[in-house]
This record gives structure tokens, C-alpha cells and sequence, in this order.
């Protein structure tokens, strides 16, 4: 399973890159967001795999004992989803704003600080 | 001294306020902190003669040894009395020359910043300050030099000046340093004790180069002499005082001031002689090729230096003693020659040496002062030139090795110099008064004053040699630590090989200057070679440096997003791609292959048509919808594999995302296609090898043995410790409580910016 799960997450880095690339604002942000998540999938997977064992101690234990998913990378995703949330909002609604402003999405009309051109 | 030293500062302070009364008629009143200066320092001539050397301590970061340090010793009090001798007479000077301009306080501000960091530096007994000094004389200067700032050419000069100065200064830290950490100390004094361990040590070599770099490049010595002419474009006062009297012999007081500490080894002696000699004979030649009067005193002046430096090299008593004496002739000479050509060139608005004559009978007590200043630069008698130039045969006569060429470099020069003194003080006076210059009048006498007392003192000091001799001579042979031997001043030596090479200069310089006239011509000559002069070659070097890191600028800062991203990647490939094929070694587990259920293959094929239809899709929403199948499918991933709180978060982080998305969508334009498909095909090699690079990386990495010992601490305390059952759930908001609580601020700060950004209304904008 590791390795189908290693492969994913060459194409998700590949397509990330490839998006973030291109000239359109929105294929920025879904670059973005594909990159975010190959990431997440990368930590997940080098926390290795654990099938139907979440790190959850039984309620008559006090310690959790024999075979457990590792807490860690989960703890880690998690703030990772959250805070790409926020980047991803953010990004989203400048956007929004820069084409309301500007009336265009090509990042190639943005490299110029001068209002007029 | 501190106070001494703080003075001038103070005073320059006090013009940023009260400038404006300083402009008009008070503008010679700011002469009296010199002069008071000089006072000062003069009541200590009496005890320093007698052998005294006098420590102040005051200070300021003692952890690191550096300290305000001050020393009063006999080289110290040669040249702070130079400092603000020559220092009050351009004062005077200077509010007649600049009378009612405009920025004259500023120039006065200027000026006192500039007479106190020279005292300071050469108080200074601690290398730490010595440097914040010098380098404060190189700003003062860099500012009096582009002092007409409205002019390109003086712009120029200034920074080249500061340039390379500055470098110097930069230099002078390093040598500091250097020598601290070998001394195990900064203070110079201290410093003399461990002599024998710093020639010994591996560093003395290196120490070398950065004390040498430093005096040359301030010192004006080949190859980096080119700045000095170049400072010319400041207004003469500057350049009598710091060009001429005081900043440019920095350089060579660091050298007189370290010879007892690093004198040590033979490199010293031969670099010193070599680059000393080559630059005064150098530059002696280049004042036959100049017309006009400052370039002719900036060659000389550069000569003058070299012949210091060569001095300081031979390092023998009468060497050492012969250039603390001509360093009082040279700024007594040199100083009233620049101040007799601001004059000239004040009244009559040219300097060209070919087109001056006759000024005598307009300007007859500047013509005094010219004729008596030659007459010191040549060293005749009975002026206190000859004394000086007497001492330069002793020392070069008696030198233990090529003494006779040595002796041949410092007759030719002396030759030149006279006939330098000579062109500058003797010709612009003599001959008939061209038409153009029958109105030429007489200037005020805080003009023509200055440059009489230098001139005369010159010619007092000849006479009575031994006030030179006790007040300055003596006491800096005892700073030089020498065992010394007694010795005198004195005009008449008998008939000797000395006086013989004294005559021959005389007789040589009055025959060069009446062969040799100065001509346009031979200034043309000597522009040709301008292009392998040392300033072109290093003003090339510095503009190809611009030239180059603009064009490599231009390669890396694009302002295209994907030029950096492309540059970003690339590299990481590189990098990447090295470290996993320079150890290339894979185990790949395949057993694991054999338990997939249907549900796990059918999540990962949805996962990955969702990503390849999001790149793909020609449709902005069906990119949206695609993009919202990949969330879901991570999340019901995530479930599967024992992370229910990843797939609860990631549901609904997703949902919003698209919403969100959805939102802003029906505002875009159209989804265009808008780059070519060669750059498609680069981009997409590009990122395809970098997918591949991170998958092999994953396998390699599955192929090591996991690390669990923070696993287990957090499996087995996370009850014990934090109450708590979930344990993904316990280090968020207890083990690690303080990172969760900073990504909440961070999510706050992004969602004020939404809120702002939508709420933002552009005024002028949205009127238009």
C-alpha cells in the first residue's frame, strides 16, 4: 500500500508544481492546494501505514499498548490542513479583489508595480 | 584629551543648529576651537621633550577590550599639533575663501567633524577606536570632497575617495583584529611587549597585508593613488587640510605608529621601500605632464607620501627621524602652496600653469609666501627643507642594502619635487602680467596671512633647527623604541658626499625648471596612457562588476512567478536528485500489496482521476468540483487508515473550500489557455521529475527503520499526564497547547485579512 500511496504523492507534488506554473491566478491557487495536500499525504506516509488502529486509548485503559497509527504526523497534518485552510481562504478572496481592481487574472499583467501599464 | 577630541565634534553639532549665524562675518570666529586646540596641545611640548608620555583611559566596552584610550607621545603630539595648527589657519582661510556661500557652516561642520576624528585617530592607542576614527576621516572626507555636490565630477571623485578608503578602513579592522587576537590585546602600548610573538606567529604575514592595505590605500600609495587627484575637485581648503597636511598622512602614521610592533621581520622593510620608492618616483614623473596648479601639488603630494613611506621602510634612526621632519616640512610647504594656489585661482579664475605670469606685482605678499614655500620644497638653504632633505640622503646613503640606487630614486625624486615647488610657487609670479590679469587685486588678509606664517615658520625652524629637534624629533625617536643615539639638527654638516647630493638637487631642479615648461601637449601625451593606468583598470573592474551583476539580475529577477518557481525546482532537483542517486539502494516492500481490499484501490483511483482532471480540465468549475473529489477522497483515505480526526477536519476544511470557490468563480474571466505548449512540455518534464525525485525519496525513506521513542512518550503519558484519551488530540491542545493557540492566531490574522480585503473599499478607484 505504501508504494501506490508513494506514487500518489509524486503526482499530486508533480501537478502542484505544474499548476503553480501557469498563468491563471485560479490555476495558482489550485496548485496551491494540490501541493498542500501531497504534502500532507507525504508526512502521512512516512508515519507509516496503520489499518483500523487509530490512537485512540480504550476507555478501561490508561495506556495505549500493541498496535497503534502514530499520533504524531496526524497532529501534524492537522494543524497543516488548518492553517492551508486560512492561506487558501486568503488567497481566494485576493483574487478576488485583484480582479476586481485590475479586471484580469493573468499573472503576467501583475509583474508591474506602475498602475497605469 | 577626551574632551580635546570631543570638541570638534561638539562644535559641528552646534552648526547643525546655529548654523545659520555662522555664515556671515562669525564665520571666522570658528577658528578659535583650533586655535584653542593648538594651545592646548602646545603646553604639553615641554613635557613630552622631556620623555614623558601621557595615558588617558576612559571606558567603554571593557568586555570586548575596547576602550577610549588615549596617548600623548611625541609622534602623537607632532601630528596633533599639525592637526590644529594647520587646522586654524584654514579655518581663517577658509571664511574669506568661501565668503558669504551659502553652505559655509555646513562646510565649517564638516571641517571640525573632520579635525576631530583625525585628532582622535591619532590619539587613539586602542586599534578599535583608531578605527571608527579613521573611518570617520574618510565620511568627513567623502563629504568635503563632493562638497559642490551640484557637479558630476565631484560626485565622482567623492566616491571614489570613499571607495577606496573605505576599503582600507575595512582593512585596518581586519588587521585589529588580527593583532588583537595574537597580542591578547588592542592597545598599542600594550602591544610592544609581544613583539617577538607576533612576528612569530602564523598570522604575521596576513597582519601585514591588512595594516599595509589599510595605510596605502588612505596613504594615496600605487597602485591606489588615483583618489587623491581625484579629491582636488574639493574647494582648496580641503584639500591643504586633509589632501595635503593631515588625512592623507593617516596612512603613514599608522605605519610610524606600528614599525615597533611589527617591524619585526625583513618583509616589512622590503615592501615599504619597494612600494614607497615606486610611487614616489611614479609620481614624480607625472607632475612634468600637468598644467594645471592642484594637479601638479596632487602629484607631489602622492611623491611627498611614497617618500614617507620609503623612509618608514629603511626604518633606521635617521630614516625615522628624517621622516618625522619631513613630514612637518612637507605640510608646512605643501599646505601654503595649495593655500597660495586657492589664491590664485580665487582672484584670477584659472590654475592653468601655462596661462599664469606676472602676479607679483599684483599679489606681491602671496608671491613672498610662493617664493619662500619653493624654497622650502627644494630644500634650500637655510630653510628647514634642507634640513629634511639632508636627512633623506643620511638614511638612504647608509642603508645596508642597494644603497646607491636607492639614493639615485631619492635624487631623481627630489629633483622633480623641486622643480613641482617651483612651477607651483615661483612661475606664476615672475614674468610680465598678462592683460587679462592687470585688475586681479590683492584678496583680504585672512587669505594671504595663512600661508605667510606657514612659510615663515618653515624658515625659522631652518635657522634654529633645534626647536625641531627637541620639541619633535627626539620624542619620536623614543616612541620608536630605538636604543638611540644622540643626535642634532643642524644646517651645516661640512663638506660631505650629503651636501654634494644636496647641491646636485638644486643644481638639477634649477635646470629642469628652466628647461622643462609646462605644455598642454604633454598633458595630451600622458592621457593616452590613461587606459593601463591603475584607476581605469580598477574603474573598469568595479563598472564590469555592475555591468555583470545587472545582467545576472536580470537572468534571476524576471518579475514572472514561474521564472522563479522554474529556478526554485530546478535546483531543488539538482540537490534532491544528488543525494538520492549518490546512495542508490531500494527495498521496496511489495508484500504489503497483497492485503488491498477494494475499497482502499478504488479511493486511490478516484484520487487520482480527481487530480488529473483537475490539471487537465479546460472547465473552472469542473477544476473546482475535480479538486473537491481529491479532498474527499483524502479524507475517506484518512479514515480508512486509522485517522479520524484528519478526516473529520479535512471534510469539512475541504467543503469550505470549494464553497468558497464557487463563490468567487462566476466574477472571473473566461478559463484561457495562455501559455504555448513548449512551455507546457518544459514545465511538465520539470514537475514530473520532481513528483518522481519525491516518490523515490518516500520509498527510501519507508526503507529505514522508524524512529518511535517519541511515540511511545506520548502513548503512554498522554492519560497519565494530560487526561486525555485521544491522543492526536492531546498533543494539540496540551503537549504542544502554545503552537495550537499561535495557528489560531495566524487563522485570525487571515481572517481579518478576508474581512478586510472584501470590506475594502478603493475611494478613487471606484469613482473612476
Amino acid at each position: 500500500m505504501e508504494i501506490l500511496l508513494a506514487i500518489i504523492t509524486g503526482v499530486l507534488y508533480a501537478s502542484g508544481i505544474y499548476m503553480i506554473m501557469r498563468r491563471s491566478m485560479v490555476k495558482l491557487i489550485l496548485g496551491i492546494i494540490l501541493l498542500g495536500n501531497g504534502v500532507n499525504l507525504l508526512i502521512f506516509v512516512l508515519g507509516r501505514i496503520t489499518k483500523g488502529e487509530p490512537p485512540i486509548i480504550d476507555s478501561a485503559e490508561k495506556v495505549l499498548e500493541g498496535v497503534y497509527a502514530d499520533p504524531i504526523p496526524q497532529a501534524l497534518i492537522l494543524t497543516a490542513i488548518v492553517i492551508s485552510f486560512g492561506l487558501q481562504a486568503f488567497a481566494i478572496i485576493l483574487m478576488k479583489r485583484t480582479f476586481k481592481v485590475l479586471k484580469t487574472d493573468d499573472l503576467d499583467q501583475l509583474n508591474t508595480t506602475d498602475e497605469d501599464s | 584629551m577626551l574632551e580635546a577630541v570631543l570638541l570638534g565634534f561638539l562644535f559641528s553639532l552646534f552648526l547643525v543648529f546655529a548654523g545659520s549665524y555662522f555664515r556671515g562675518r562669525l564665520a571666522v570666529l570658528s577658528s578659535l576651537i583650533p586655535l584653542s586646540l593648538f594651545i592646548y596641545f602646545s603646553t604639553f611640548i615641554s613635557e613630552i621633550a622631556d620623555g614623558k608620555v601621557i595615558y588617558e583611559n576612559h571606558e567603554w566596552i571593557p568586555s570586548f577590550g575596547v576602550n577610549l584610550s588615549f596617548t600623548l607621545d611625541g609622534l602623537a603630539l607632532l601630528f596633533a599639533l599639525m592637526i590644529t595648527g594647520v587646522g586654524t589657519l584654514v579655518f581663517v582661510y577658509t571664511s574669506a575663501y568661501l565668503k558669504d556661500h551659502k553652505y559655509l557652516d555646513r562646510f565649517y561642520g564638516y571641517l571640525s567633524l573632520f579635525m576631530a576624528a583625525m585628532l582622535g585617530l591619532v590619539l587613539s592607542d586602542n586599534l578599535m577606536t583608531m578605527f571608527i576614527f579613521w573611518e570617520l576621516t574618510s565620511i568627513s572626507s567623502f563629504y568635503l570632497i563632493g562638497f559642490n555636490n551640484d557637479k558630476e565630477d565631484s560626485r565622482k571623485s567623492a566616491l571614489i575617495a570613499l571607495g577606496v578608503t573605505g576599503i582600507g578602513g575595512l582593512m585596518l579592522l581586519g588587521g585589529a583584529v588580527l593583532l588583537g587576537d595574537v597580542a591578547g590585546t588592542y592597545r598599542i602600548s600594550e602591544m610592544l611587549s609581544s613583539r617577538e610573538a607576533i612576528a612569530d606567529s602564523s598570522h604575521y604575514v596576513l597582519i601585514l597585508f591588512f595594516i599595509f592595505s589599510a595605510a596605502f590605500t588612505k596613504s594615496a600609495q600605487f597602485p591606489f593613488h588615483f583618489w587623491l587627484p581625484g579629491a582636488m575637485k574639493a574647494p582648496t581648503p580641503v584639500s591643504t587640510y586633509l589632501h595635503s597636511a593631515t588625512m592623507v598622512k593617516a596612512g603613514v602614521y599608522l605605519l610610524f605608529r606600528m614599525s615597533p610592533v611589527l617591524n619585526g621581520a625583513e618583509i616589512w622593510h622590503t615592501v615599504l621601500i619597494v612600494v614607497g620608492g615606486v610611487t614616489m618616483i611614479y609620481s614624480a614623473i607625472h607632475i612634468i605632464f600637468r598644467t594645471d596648479l592642484k594637479g601638479i601639488l596632487a602629484y607631489s603630494t602622492i611623491s611627498a607620501l611614497g617618500i614617507l613611506v620609503f623612509l618608514i621602510g629603511i626604518g633606521t634612526q635617521a630614516a625615522l627621524i628624517a621622516a618625522a621632519v619631513f613630514i612637518v616640512v612637507h605640510a608646512l610647504y605643501k599646505a601654503s602652496l595649495f593655500l597660495i594656489t586657492g589664491i590664485i585661482d580665487h582672484e584670477t579664475g584659472t590654475r592653468d600653469v601655462t596661462q599664469l605670469a606676472g602676479l607679483r606685482k599684483v599679489l606681491l605678499p602671496v608671491a613672498i609666501a610662493g617664493f619662500i614655500a619653493a624654497l622650502i620644497s627644494g630644500g634650500v638653504p637655510p630653510t628647514l627643507g634642507f634640513v629634511g632633505k639632508d636627512l633623506i640622503y643620511e638614511s638612504t646613503l647608509h642603508f645596508k642594502d642597494n644603497a646607491i640606487l636607492l639614493t639615485i630614486i631619492a635624487l631623481s625624486t627630489n629633483v622633480l619635487l623641486f622643480y613641482a615647488g617651483f612651477v607651483a610657487g615661483v612661475k606664476p609670479f615672475i614674468g610680465k602680467l598678462p592683460k587679462k590679469f592687470e585688475k586681479v587685486h590683492l584678496p583680504s588678509p585672512l587669505m594671504w596671512v595663512p600661508p605667510l606664517i606657514m612659510t615663515c615658520a618653515g624658515l625659522v625652524f631652518g635657522l634654529f633647527p633645534g626647536l625641531i629637534e627637541t620639541a619633535i624629533a627626539k620624542p619620536i625617536a623614543m616612541t620608536q623604541a630605538l636604543q638611540f643615539e644622540d643626535f642634532h639638527l643642524k644646517l651645516w654638516h661640512g663638506f660631505n658626499t650629503i651636501l654634494a647630493l644636496s647641491a646636485t638637487t638644486l643644481i638639477l631642479g634649477t635646470v629642469l625648471y628652466f628647461v622643462l615648461k609646462p605644455k598642454h601637449s604633454l598633458e595630451n601625451t600622458i592621457a593616452k596612457l590613461d587606459v593601463i593606468a591603475p584607476k581605469t583598470l580598477l574603474l573598469n573592474l568595479s563598472e564590469g562588476f555592475a555591468v555583470f551583476s545587472k545582467y545576472w539580475t536580470n537572468i534571476f529577477q524576471t518579475g514572472y512567478l514561474r521564472h522563479y518557481l522554474f529556478i526554485i525546482v530546478s535546483f531543488l532537483i539538482l540537490l534532491l536528485g544528488y543525494l538520492i542517486f549518490s546512495d542508490f539502494s531500494l527495498k521496496i516492500d511489495t508484500s504489503s500489496l497483497a492485503d488491498l481490499t477494494i475499497y482502499e484501490i478504488s479511493i486511490l483511483i478516484m484520487l487520482l482521476l480527481g487530480v488529473l482532471y483537475t490539471v487537465f480540465t479546460k472547465s473552472r468549475l469542473a477544476a473546482v468540483a475535480s479538486l473537491g473529489v481529491v479532498g474527499l477522497s483524502f479524507s475517506l483515505l484518512f479514515l480508512f487508515y486509522s485517522a479520524p480526526d484528519l478526516a473529520m477536519t479535512q471534510f469539512s476544511v475541504d467543503t469550505l473550500t470549494v464553497i468558497l470557490f464557487v463563490l468567487v468563480l462566476y466574477r472571473l474571466p473566461k478559463y484561457l489557455n495562455l501559455s504555448d505548449s513548449r512551455l507546457r512540455i518544459k514545465h511538465g518534464i520539470l514537475s514530473v521529475s520532481f513528483g518522481v525525485l519525491i516518490t523515490l525519496l518516500i520509498l527510501k525513506v519507508l526503507g529505514e527503520t522508524k524512529n518511535t521513542e517519541v511515540t511511545e512518550f506520548y502513548a503512554e503519558n498522554a492519560y497519565k499526564l494530560a487526561k486525555g484519551k485521544n491522543i492526536v488530540n492531546v498533543i494539540l491542545v496540551d503537549f504542544r497547547g502554545i503552537d495550537t493557540m499561535i495557528e489560531i492566531s495566524v487563522l485570525i490574522v487571515a481572517a481579518l485579512g478576508v474581512f478586510g480585503l472584501l470590506k475594502l473599499r478603493l475611494k478613487t478607484k471606484d469613482k473612476k
